[in-house]
């Protein structure tokens, strides 16, 4: 019983309880991690590990792999620290559970790049323990010190070269009490992390065999589509339930409060059966929204004060007393996430449980929404989070879980809602557009001494998290400016809250995927008017040797910045700091006769800290080009008669291939606590070209996505 | 009652003529690797061999295309030149969408052994990967190229 509970009290960052729920076992139709009392696993000395007695470690994850190698990742870290065999080491997802949390946030999700940092010490102590376990049972066993042991691979050694492998010594280990500060590697000692393995998933991607959430079936399942209001605020008037019914293969059509489901059992018939249902919608609550009436309110906000968001000297007396001052605006529009794998949710409802699959990046969210629409406690709702094709920050967002649960409540039989891509258009929460208007002065030396800036912007924590907004400031909004990488000696920033009714949420990297655009295109603008170089003016504004400023050195130094360029191309630069990691990219474009750009080749430089799976890095800084470049040539979503205007992807095209440059990467060394990638990479990109763009033609392209009709010749 | 034949097994399935491929081969015959996405056939991840032909199965109605050879992604030998290069290569993010452009990619090596990048994008420039797997996605083709020609394939 000790041991029990030593093991169950496994300390976790800091030194905080961690308390083990018994969850309920295994769904037979999915792996689920029992926290404790596993049967035939001999050791398990935490929730995230179980090692076999045939040589299996198998780490169980709560972390959603959107795609960038998480899952591959965390096993690294823990068989890093284990010394395990790398072969031998299994990923499996775990039931959402009390343990998966996250251990700032206490909540399961997976965003804001945290599923490393915030887990850093975590990860590597659990594996920690266990090597220290099975050396101390090894010891044991030949009845000599634990540390005449070494352990390798799998295999604990004898100082006269014999072994006993992990298998061998999990039962013996399982008895064990779990060490409380097991020591850690140092990075030099690093086998696993820092080297480049296949990611575990990739050949079942590559095979097909994948069960992605919109993929999974379960007896008994039926296939519902919702038709939800085309307009916000509107609801259905009408509607022939009987012409729905009437289509092979429909069930059921269940009206819900705002929106009408149709219930099939093929997604065919579903999908049929609400294109029968001729619902007429009321107007809804402001039918004159569309593309012109919102950049006309946000233009009207920006000349609001705002409430003052950070303020350190005094930027406005600073201004009046500047040698040269600048003012410029810059404007980003909603985006949509465009995951490729549409929204799905499969919800089950019985007695004393219920049971969600959902490619989900917020298990605790789901929890909660189950737990509020069923009356049983969280605890009884078992999420089962299925691979995600894409996700990008929308996957937390709860509108499929309810329409899953209400509707298997009232069919009481197992329910997948699915949207079609029409839906996932009309009902994404956008990446918020964002309006900024910056004025800076510059002394007589051409160092900046004030910033003034003034976002205009809609809040996505005022609906996520409205505890985090205070005195009107919702803090993602004005991320990336006042943690700007520069030290300037008087900043101001303000913030207008946009109130609109096109609901917004949270996007790769959420607030800095629109300030740092304005930012690093402003910081260029006074480049030029200072005279200076972009680099140089960037650098004698950071600290010396901090990582921004090695960083950009670093980048200067691999783009070439400065050596001869062909004819006709030009660079520029953007650099970012945020969530514990620095990126910065160069762009080398051209542009041609009729405005077109072209990008030639991009260079990235990132210091994420410890750099546990360089490939997987790479491949997270190839993508934030791509959807960088993507956001910059052809991302907006449109608005029209009081909603959503953009249908599909060919009213939303995305980067294709052939518009993709070449992409060097490069990661700088830097052994401390691991950084987040998925979200720092993004940022940098837009900016980078558009200083570019600047470099070649002397035209500023201060609006996204950019019009080319600025670059117009004559 | 329609008889479709993929990957060389034959299927039987009660649907009206008129389904779309991508949904028949989805709910009534289990095979989930073609992917559905977008359903106007813009974005390639429902795309299927046809007699060899990558199309679009989201824009083909399951009766037209009774008496054809389908192939989906379990159609091809696990040890496809495409398949090797795609894993070699690290290729996949989320993998939403690889079976289909890994398709289109066997049809266009099949009428071009040797491409060029410029002619890679090109013929690659109408399927979507929003993770942006693009770079990688390049060089598979041009490496599933050189596996295909040393097989002698």
């Amino acid at each position: 019983m000790n041991d029990d509970m030593t093991r169950r009290s496994f300390l976790k960052t800091g030194s905080l309880v961690l308390a083990a729920t018994a969850i309920a076992g295994p769904s037979g139709l999915f792996n689920a991690s029992p926290v404790e009392g596993a049967s035939g696993i001999p050791f398990k000395p935490h929730a995230f590990l179980e090692i076999g007695t045939y040589e299996t470690v198998t780490v169980w994850v709560g972390q959603t792999d959107l795609g960038q190698g998480t899952h591959t990742g965390l096993c690294m870290v823990i068989a890093d620290e284990l010394d395990a065999a790398w072969e031998t080491v299994q990923v499996k997802m775990a039931l959402a559970a009390e343990p998966f949390k996250d251990p700032l946030w206490h909540a399961q999700l997976t965003g804001g790049s945290s599923s490393f940092r915030n887990r850093w010490d975590l990860l590597r102590t659990v594996g920690a323990a266990a090597r220290q376990m099975l050396v101390e049972a090894a010891a044991e066993q030949w009845g000599i010190p634990g540390t005449d042991c070494v352990a390798r691979e799998g295999k604990v050694f004898h100082p006269d070269g014999s072994s006993l492998t992990y298998g061998q010594l999990a039962e013996a280990a399982g008895k064990r009490p779990v060490p409380e500060n097991p020591s850690l590697k140092k990075p030099k000692d690093y086998q696993i992390m820092g080297t480049d393995r296949k990611r575990l998933d990739i050949p079942d991607k590559v095979m097909g065999k994948t069960v992605y959430g919109i993929d999974f079936a379960m007896p008994g399942m039926c296939i519902a589509v919702v038709a939800r209001p085309p307009r916000y605020g509107a609801r259905p008037a009408s509607h022939d339930a009987k012409a729905a019914m009437a289509v092979t293969g429909v069930v059921q059509v269940v009206p819900l409060e705002d929106r009408i489901a149709v219930c099939a059992e093929t997604t065919y018939a579903a999908i049929q059966g609400r294109n029968a249902l001729d619902i007429k919608w009321s107007d809804g609550s402001s039918p004159d929204l569309n593309d012109e009436t919102i950049a006309a309110f946000f233009k009207k906000q920006l000349d609001q004060p705002g409430a003052v968001a950070e303020e350190s000297g005094d930027a406005e007396k600073a201004l009046t007393e500047a040698a040269r001052t600048l003012e410029q605006s810059y404007t980003l529009p909603y985006l949509s996430h465009a995951q490729v794998e549409p929204i799905n949710c499969t919800a089950h409802v019985e007695k004393e449980r219920c049971r969600i699959w959902m490619p989900t990046q917020g298990q605790t969210a789901t929890q909660e929404t189950a737990s509020r629409l069923t009356g049983l406690s969280p605890e009884k709702v078992e999420v089962m989070t299925l691979p995600a094709g894409g996700g990008f920050g929308l996957r937390g967002e709860q509108d499929a879980v309810e329409d899953a649960v209400l509707l298997a409540k009232t069919l009481d039989r197992p329910v997948k809602v699915i949207w079609t891509r029409e839906d996932d258009f009309a009902n994404d929460r956008f990446r918020p557009a964002s309006h900024s208007r910056i004025r800076a002065g510059l002394d007589k030396d051409g160092r900046v001494i004030a910033w003034s800036h003034k976002v205009a912007a809609p809040s996505v924590m005022s609906r996520v998290m409205p505890q985090a907004v205070q005195n009107g400031i919702d803090p993602d909004a004005v991320a990336g400016i006042g943690d700007m990488p520069y030290s300037l000696p008087n900043l101001q920033v303000n913030y207008v809250m946009i109130d609109l009714p096109v609901p917004v949420g949270w996007w790769r990297s959420v607030g800095y995927s629109c300030n740092v655009f304005a930012v690093e295109s402003f910081i260029d603008e006074l480049a030029h008017a200072a005279g200076k170089d972009p680099v140089s003016f960037r650098l004698e504004h950071m600290e010396k040797d901090s990582r921004p400023y090695t960083v950009l050195t670093r980048l200067a130094e691999k783009g070439r910045w400065g050596s001869p360029i062909a004819s006709g191309r030009a660079r520029g630069v953007a650099v970012v700091s945020c969530f514990e990691s620095v990126v910065a990219h160069m762009a080398e474009v051209s542009v041609g006769e009729k405005g077109r750009i072209t990008v030639h080749r991009m260079v990235c430089v990132v210091d994420c800290g410890t750099a546990i799976y360089p490939d997987a890095i790479r491949a997270q800084a190839e993508a934030g080009v791509v959807m960088g470049l993507s956001t910059a040539f052809h991302e907006r979503v449109r608005f029209a008669n009081g909603g959503v205007k953009t249908t599909n992807y060919d009213g939303y095209p995305v980067l294709t291939i052939s518009e993709v440059p070449e992409i060097e990467v490069h990661i700088v060394e830097n052994p401390i606590k691991a950084g987040g990638i998925g979200e720092p990479v993004f940022p940098s990109v837009t900016p980078a070209v558009a200083n570019a763009v600047f470099q070649a033609t002397g035209v500023r392209l201060r609006d996204l996505p950019f019009q080319k009709d600025l670059l117009l010749k004559g | 009652m329609l008889t479709l034949t993929v990957n060389g097994m034959k299927k039987e399935v009660d649907v009206d003529p008129g389904t779309p491929l991508l949904w028949v081969l989805r709910d009534n015959l289990g095979i989930t690797s073609v992917k559905y996405t977008c359903g106007i056939a813009e974005c390639g991840m429902c795309t299927v061999l046809i007699g060899g032909e990558a199309r679009r199965s989201c824009a083909i109605a399951a009766g037209d295309v009774q008496g054809s050879a389908i192939t989906t992604i379990e159609g091809l030998a696990d040890d496809h030149p495409v398949k090797v290069a795609w894993i070699e290569q690290q290729v996949p993010q989320c993998g939403y969408c690889q079976p289909g452009i890994m398709l289109q990619t066997v049809d266009f090596l099949s009428r071009v052994p040797s491409p060029s990048e410029a002619q890679i994008g090109e013929a690659m420039d109408n399927v979507i990967c929003r993770c942006g797997s693009h770079p990688r996605m390049k060089k598979a083709i041009a490496q599933a190229a050189v596996l295909t020609a040393s097989q002698g394939g």
